[in-house]
């Protein structure tokens, strides 16, 4: 019998060749959408994190409030031991420092006076320690476009675009007019290693990268931190683990009356990236639920229309004995079928399109010239285990929905209504 | 009396209709013995196709009892009532419904796949089948292929390969035009005579009725009346 339902289902296209398309084609669409939000949640996530969220970071409570002025009379201080005690206690976290620093970028002329100024956003990292990570975690080394990384103190990297306004090159000093935690008035002057572009409008307007013993010494900032910054040594977020050493931190040294404690916050306390890292977990779930609901509809409808095609075989069928639920049995065998064939066809289909796009991505510079979140210029899929199974939901779960509820029809009338109807 | 294959008794058959209801049968009292080539004639609407329904355990009665082959068709479940139509009772239809995507051979088949025979045995009786109704070389022909004579002979081969006990026949030449109608009874004629079938027709096809050995008329759900061969003949 399954021979002969196979042979049939080969045979007639609007059975096997149209379902097929239409299952694949949704199953593509829900393993591609998965994929591609993946990818770009993730890399907005990932982005955050790495160059300014931490999985966790610790702040002094002041400067915790005021946050978006940069407010490094607010900083940490003693923060080496800060550090070490940290390590002990959160062996899962590697932490780093983080200055950053706002000012005015000067380039001098051959006589040292004013060519060019711009408003300059800088940020010092641990760039020169061997065992330091900072440069991957940032991407610089993939993002710098002229000359190399700073291979001793005293060099900084610039924002590509800023160089090309102004026409500063490699190995041209260039001086920032900025102040110290204390208040008082720097002007240090440092000689440009590299120029550099992130692909993300926010960071690449203005930007100065300098090593962490720069901006201690030019900054006053010996042993401070704006920000401590914990990563999971894993390299990826557990909010879960992230919550409870939060709290545990905050608990123990969180004075409520100092306001120079450090307090901590994680990645999902940022308020905009709440709102991601929830649409991030929601979003597959509500997708597959989509397609899900859609597609059952259409299979259904697809299902109702391909059995009233087949009325008359299945009133045939009932005449030569078939009982009804056996007839109803194979209509969901024929969907199980035909929806793992278009699963399987759809689910391939979607992760090569996702795998071209992790590996190729697509490019939205010119869209976001003037954007000021930080957000990726180039967007990219992410190809998880996850996808290799999240179309079968649909896929497969609809396909057979979609025809129970056309077959469900047949099976709950009397037969000889149903011979009737069924214009035998 | 003995070999009766088919009795009906007080018979009746009511459909809902709205909040009342509507009389199909009424009070049938007819039995058919092993063997007949009988024929429910009768305008649109008199009962054939619900008697032909009740017989083929399509349906069931309202009231009255309906055996077939020793079985009450009311006391029948489901399954029991589809295994009969299986093993013991073939359908050939007005417009031969048969499956376009299967060649001649396979439609004639499918009715075997429910009995659990092997290839070997399908294939002896499928062939044989076809050897009954002259269409041994259009085995694998598809049904668009064929004309509707040779369409309804398929039909009539799929109905006879299970070699049933009763064969229901709704309005088999309406389809067909003289010379394709006189063939098929002549089939059918010939397959009652050498296996001993019993035949039931719906039919007010002047021409079926030439071949039939009792004419029952019915109106308006009622048995008016119920002539043998020779009946008609001597009139």
């Amino acid at each position: 019998m399954i021979k002969f339902l196979v042979k049939g289902i080969l045979r007639d296209k609007s059975r096997s060749l149209l379902p097929v398309i239409v299952v694949s084609l949704g199953v593509f669409l829900t393993v591609f959408m998965s994929g591609w939000m993946k990818g770009v949640f993730g890399d907005m996530i990932d982005m955050n994190a790495n160059y300014t969220m931490g999985h966790v970071k610790i702040m002094t409570k002041a400067y915790a409030e005021n946050e978006s002025q940069i407010p490094n009379d607010l900083a940490l201080l003693e923060v080496s031991e800060l550090i070490a005690g940290l390590e002990v206690e959160y062996p899962e976290l590697e932490w780093v420092r983080r200055i950053q620093f706002g000012g005015l970028l000067d380039v001098p002329d051959e006589n040292g006076e004013t060519r060019a100024q711009g408003p300059a956003a800088g940020r010092a990292v641990d760039l020169l320690s061997p065992e330091s990570k900072e440069a991957e975690r940032l991407n610089i080394p993939k993002s710098i476009v002229k000359g190399d990384l700073p291979k001793e103190q005293g060099e900084v990297l610039i924002s590509d675009e800023f160089a090309e306004r102004f026409g500063v090159k490699v190995g041209d000093d260039i001086s920032i007019l900025g102040s110290t935690m204390y208040g008082s008035m720097v002007v240090p002057t440092f000689k440009v290693a590299g120029t550099l572009n992130f692909g993300m409008a926010m960071l690449d307007r203005g930007a100065i990268i300098m090593d962490i013993r720069d901006a201690e010494e030019a900054f006053d900032m010996v042993d401070a931190a704006g920000e401590l910054l914990g990563y999971f040594k894993s390299g990826i977020y557990d909010d879960e683990k992230a919550l409870i050493i939060r709290d545990g931190f905050n608990t123990r040294y969180s004075e409520a009356e100092d306001e120079f404690a450090p307090t901590m916050v994680r990645l999902r306390d940022e308020e905009t990236l709440k709102q991601y890292l929830d649409m991030a977990d929601n979003m597959s779930a509500m997708m597959v639920l989509i397609f899900v609901l859609a597609m059952s509809i259409v299979l259904w409808n697809t299902g109702l229309l391909g059995g009233l095609r087949r009325y008359t075989e299945y009133g045939v069928r009932l005449a030569l004995g078939e009982e009804k639920g056996h007839i109803f049995k194979t209509i969901i065998y024929e969907a199980i079928i035909i929806g793992s064939i278009g699963s399987v066809l759809g689910t391939a289909l979607g992760i090569l399109v996702c795998f071209y796009l992790q590996e190729n991505g697509i490019d939205f510079s010119a869209l976001m010239k003037n954007v000021t979140m930080m957000m990726p210029t180039v967007y990219r899929a992410h190809v998880t285990s996850e996808l290799f199974y999240i179309g079968f939901i649909p896929g497969l779960f609809a396909m057979t929905l979609g025809n129970a509820l056309a077959g469900y029809a047949i099976y709950k009338r009397k037969t000889a209504q149903l011979f009737k109807e069924l214009e035998v | 009396m003995n070999n009766v294959v088919i009795d009906l008794k007080r018979l009746t058959k009511h459909f809902p209709v709205g909040n009342g209801k509507f009389t199909a049968l009424s009070d049938i009292n007819l039995s058919f013995s092993k063997g007949e080539f009988a024929g429910l004639v009768g305008p649109s609407g008199s009962g054939k196709t619900t008697l032909l329904n009740i017989i083929g355990s399509l349906d069931v009665p309202s009231e009255g009892s309906a055996n077939v082959l020793g079985k009450s068709i009311a006391g029948l479940s489901q399954k029991q009532a589809a295994q009969l139509r299986n093993y013991h009772i073939g359908f050939i239809f007005q417009t031969y419904n048969l499956l376009p995507v299967y060649t001649v051979y396979e439609n004639v088949e499918f009715a075997l796949l429910l009995q659990n025979m092997t290839e070997g045995e399908r294939r002896k009786a499928v062939m044989q089948a076809l050897e009954w109704v002259g269409l041994t070389d259009k085995e694998k022909s598809k049904p668009s292929m064929l004309s509707g004579g040779e369409c309804q002979r398929v039909a009539i081969a799929r109905s006879m390969v299970k070699q049933p006990d009763i064969v229901l026949a709704d309005e088999p030449t309406a389809n067909l035009d003289s010379k394709n109608s006189h063939h098929i009874l002549q089939t059918m004629q010939r397959l009652n005579e050498e296996l001993g079938v019993t035949f039931i027709f719906s039919t007010h096809d002047e021409k079926v009725m030439q071949y039939l050995k009792r004419k029952i008329s019915l109106a308006d759900g009622r048995v008016v009346n119920d002539e043998t061969v020779e009946l008609i003949a001597n009139r």
